[in-house]
């Protein structure tokens, strides 16, 4: 190409790295830096060793917070892998119409959490459509506490991530399915298979590395569970705070008037190496994809 | 009504022609679109419902009953009243021109800078590009949630805690809007901006002018999502904004919710305000949607 001064792509660079220096790396390393520290907002920050690791290892509330994302994950993985998979099925086809299906499909996915929080949360209330249901069906004799028992919250909270992320996941295995051979669709249904066997023996092993990325994606973004907790409980994680996720606990503990700095970098590295072996995970997973669409 | 929503040209859509003719055939066809039809209606009311009865709550008047035994689906004397209450209660214009000004701030430095640095990466060559091209990949992999702390520390040492500006700061130029416009220029043909240096064009004039309208589709890609994503995020704004003036949207609406007002009908109109152009919207651009689900590939 044409002689250029050696300046000018790192004019093009500059925008961009300022900002992904100051609001990732800059932080991410401090992160790094300040976990093994006492820092507090108010300054302090002396160098004290793996004490902020130790203190984890004896923390309930931090214990309780990382069972509480276990078990987030155990539901909505499972849940997010399969619905949208079935869902994806049933919008995988060329009737009229289908178009405005997939896109309504999507819209729980374009409206804020906050938005979707607030409108469950008054399907879920004491005195919401939900329990009207179940009471007039005489399935329950009194309404359920959907907001108000830590463990019903958070199972309240998991139907919802769920709920709005079908749509997302949807899409995903849409742009699979177009490379399921119909063909072997035909070829079993000549040979009698059933829609459930078909469902098993052709379209699962051929979805099979989308299925592992959408887990894997599902995961990354379950252990990061916070506004669904946050808004269905109105700010309080549920009654004596029990319904804490981990990210809820790190902004409890780090961003309070009295935030300890330290003690939540700790936390926000321990949640680091999490995410970062799921990230890792997804991105080995969607290569494998890629090469075996190729 | 099953049946009168089975369509007659679906028959002739899916049969070819000579091959197959037999009508037992196409008898099961039809009940299999039948079957499809209906759960496609069953699951739009499960995915619709929700919002559907955020919006009749959201329209019924305030003598009328929102729960108990005596409730109605529709509402008996529809108004509008609660749309006008929540303004009452919550600077709701604020908020949306508060969420609207970062969206569109958004909009713009994600565009432009990621594209800036997009085509640095794809169309020049220059020591230390591999690195920075590493460096913008492996953000991906940060999630915000672990840095949040000392991003918000950094923001307050820079003094813009409770500013838009603050809001805007970590999102403005992500990662992956950087890496959509890599790709989109690497897929365009070198030929034109060379056509347009012969003709004397500057290095920004060729970007500029030449290279950044032929990547209009990925631009708009980016631009939506930028949007979307900003309108949305609630947790950022949660931390880093702190008097009630300056709330966006949506820490704005969770502190309606939170406020005296126990009224659920001014929660749901407030809702309604946040949601309902959104989706207006979407329903107007949804192709585009799809398309950049595609191009854009997946979010961790």
């Amino acid at each position: 190409m044409i002689g250029r001064r050696w300046y000018v792509p790192w004019l093009f660079l500059t925008p961009a790295l300022i900002v992904t220096a100051a609001m990732t790396w800059g932080p991410l390393a401090n992160t790094g830096v300040l976990a093994f520290t006492d820092a507090q907002a108010l300054g302090g920050g002396e160098f004290t060793g793996l004490a902020n690791f130790s203190r984890l290892a004896h923390d309930d509330q931090f214990f309780r917070a990382l069972g509480n994302t276990a078990l987030y994950l155990a539901v909505v993985v499972p849940a997010l892998v399969l619905l949208p998979l079935l869902l994806a099925q049933l919008v995988h086809t060329k009737l009229p119409g289908i178009g405005a299906f997939r896109a309504v499909f999507y819209s729980p996915v374009i409206a804020s959490m906050v938005v979707v929080g607030l409108i469950w949360s008054w399907l879920l209330s004491s005195d919401g459509l939900v329990n009207a249901v179940l009471l007039k069906l005489r399935v329950v004799a009194e309404p359920l506490p959907f907001l108000t028992d830590s463990t019903l919250l958070l199972l309240s909270c998991m139907l919802v991530t769920v709920w709005k992320g079908l749509g997302y996941y949807m899409v995903i295995y849409l742009a699979a399915l177009a490379n399921v051979p119909g063909e072997l669709h035909e070829a079993a249904r000549v040979d009698g298979a059933g829609a459930v066997r078909r469902f098993r023996s052709v379209t699962v092993p051929t979805v099979r590395p989308t299925m592992l990325l959408v887990g894997t994606l599902a995961a990354i973004s379950a252990t990061k569970v916070f506004a669904e907790i946050y808004v269905m409980s109105s700010g309080t994680a549920g009654p004596g705070g029990q319904a804490k996720s981990i990210v809820y606990y790190i902004r409890e503990v780090g961003l309070g008037v009295d935030g300890e700095i330290g003690y939540a970098s700790a936390m926000s590295l321990v949640l680091f190496v999490g995410t970062l072996g799921l990230s890792v995970l997804a991105l080995v997973l969607r290569r494998r994809g890629e090469r075996s669409e190729a | 009504m099953s049946t009168a929503t089975t369509p007659a040209p679906a028959r002739a859509q899916q049969t070819p022609p000579a091959r197959r003719t037999r009508r037992p055939g196409d008898a099961a066809r039809y009940a299999g679109h039948t079957l499809r039809y209906l759960l496609l209606v069953l699951m739009t009311v499960l995915l619709v419902g929700p919002f559907l009865w955020q919006l009749l709550t959201s329209l019924k008047s305030t003598g009328e009953p929102i729960y108990g035994p005596d409730t109605t689906w529709l509402p008996a004397d529809p108004t509008l009243g609660n749309f006008g209450k929540v303004a009452e209660v919550i600077p709701v214009w604020r908020y949306i021109g508060n969420s609207a000004i970062v969206a569109v701030a958004s909009v713009v430095t994600n565009c432009i800078f990621g594209a800036m640095a997009g085509y640095a990466l794809a169309r020049m060559r220059f020591r230390g590009r591999g690195a920075v091209f590493a460096a913008v990949l492996a953000s991906l992999v940060v999630p915000f949630e672990v840095i949040m702390v000392n991003v918000f520390l950094t923001v307050r040492s820079l003094g813009l805690v409770d500013t838009l500006l603050g809001v805007l700061l970590p999102g403005a130029i992500s990662g992956l809007s950087i890496l959509v416009m890599r790709t989109a220029f690497l897929a365009l043909p070198k030929e034109t901006e060379e056509a347009a240096a012969m003709d004397g064009a500057g290095e920004w004039a060729r970007f500029w002018r030449v290279a950044l309208p032929s990547v209009r589709g990925s631009l708009a890609v980016v631009g939506v999502f930028s949007f979307l994503f900003a309108w949305d995020d609630f947790l950022w704004p949660l931390i880093v904004l702190k008097n009630p003036d300056n709330f966006t949207l949506t820490v704005g609406l969770q502190y309606l919710s939170g406020t005296f007002t126990n009224d659920q009908r001014v929660v749901a109109a407030g809702t309604m305000i946040a949601v309902v152009p959104l989706l207006a919207v979407f329903f107007a651009l949804q192709r585009l949607f799809f398309r950049g689900i595609g191009e854009g590939g997946v979010k961790g």
